[in-house]
């Protein structure tokens, strides 16, 4: 739930990469990390296993500038992949503005990226809140893994079996090498502050 | 789905803070919502802790500790705390929504910043008109 201070004219923002394990939600905030750190005060807050795996969430904040007069403060939230980290998962999602789902385009995880969906819809119901009209983005991620022969998921089947309904906006991408990266972040901030524009006017 | 708070209500909320526990020697104090946002925040003197991140940490350590409570049939723990050497942490829930974060010295008592914490807290109910 985005929260606008008049006072300091300020506008915070909740954005959440949801999708399932290894899917590459924290290799997004670390490219973004690494990209923009000249403007980013803070480190990467990261809760992790011993093995290096997300356990709670990561959490980056970014300031974007000003949009309409406010200073909008990005708050870019990673959740744990893992099914049996659901009641963590369920717990980031408060308040949340706008979602990211990240997407293995791996053929293997096809069934993951279905369930994980399914696990997206099921968490924000229970915070009253649709995956149908929340701010919502596609990243079709792991697309360098064709020239390693490995077998993916082709854009058209990735949109078919995940997006045929919801028709929000869909990037392929590399989180790894950067690819489309930073478009999908300024696509969810647009559309998530575009949501609130009647507030902020 | 946003909420907004005015520069009447935000102020009126800052100077309960102050007034409540800054002056009674507290070293920072922060009002957030349940989603991690900061809402208000003071400090005697500089400020010299990374707020956004520990606002985050909270919100997300509140909501988990509120689950471990339900796990064991409690509907919350009242009291949340932590103990360091030179510093500690107190959590107190305002409302369902909101979240008043203290950061004290071993020179503040912890009971009376309880009952300064609770005093604050009934004010800032009247000010979110909650």
């Amino acid at each position: 739930m985005a929260f606008i201070n008049q006072k300091k004219k300020e506008v915070q923002v909740k954005i959440v990469y949801y999708g399932p394990g290894r899917g590459g939600k924290t290799t997004n905030l670390e490219y973004i990390y690494n990209k923009f750190n000249h403007r980013i005060k803070t480190e990467i807050v990261a809760i992790k296993t011993h093995g290096d795996r997300t356990l709670f969430f990561d959490f980056l904040p970014f300031n974007i500038g000003k949009i309409k007069g406010y200073d909008a403060k990005i708050q870019l939230y990673t959740v744990p992949g893992q099914v049996k980290y659901n009641a963590t998962r369920s717990l980031v999602l408060r308040g949340v503005d706008g979602i990211v789902f990240v997407a293995d385009a791996m053929t293997v995880r096809q069934d993951k990226n279905i369930l994980s969906l399914e696990n997206l819809r099921e968490n924000l119901s229970l915070y009253k809140k649709s995956i149908s009209k929340i701010p919502l983005v596609f990243q079709y991620n792991k697309m360098d893994l064709a020239e390693q022969g490995i077998p993916l998921l082709s854009y058209e089947t990735l949109q078919q079996t995940l997006n045929s309904q919801l028709k929000v906006p869909a990037f392929q991408a590399s989180a790894l090498l950067g690819t489309n990266v930073v478009q999908t972040m300024k696509k969810i901030i647009t559309m998530t502050l575009t949501s609130l524009q009647k507030e902020l006017e | 789905m946003s909420y907004t708070l005015g520069q009447k209500q935000l102020d009126s909320i800052e100077d309960t803070l102050n007034q409540d526990l800054i002056e009674l020697g507290v070293q920072c104090v922060v009002l957030i919502d349940m989603a991690g946002n900061i809402i208000a925040d003071l400090h005697s003197g500089e400020m010299i802790h990374d707020i956004y991140a520990l606002a985050a940490l909270a919100a997300g350590n509140y909501g988990a500790v509120s689950a471990m409570a339900k796990i064991i049939g409690e509907d919350e723990f009242s009291l949340l705390f932590h103990k360091g050497q030179k510093e500690n942490i107190h959590f107190s829930k305002v409302s369902s929504e909101f979240l008043l974060i203290t950061i004290f010295g071993n020179h503040v008592s912890l009971g009376f910043l309880r009952l300064k914490v609770t005093e604050a807290i009934e004010k800032i109910k009247k000010i979110l008109e909650i």
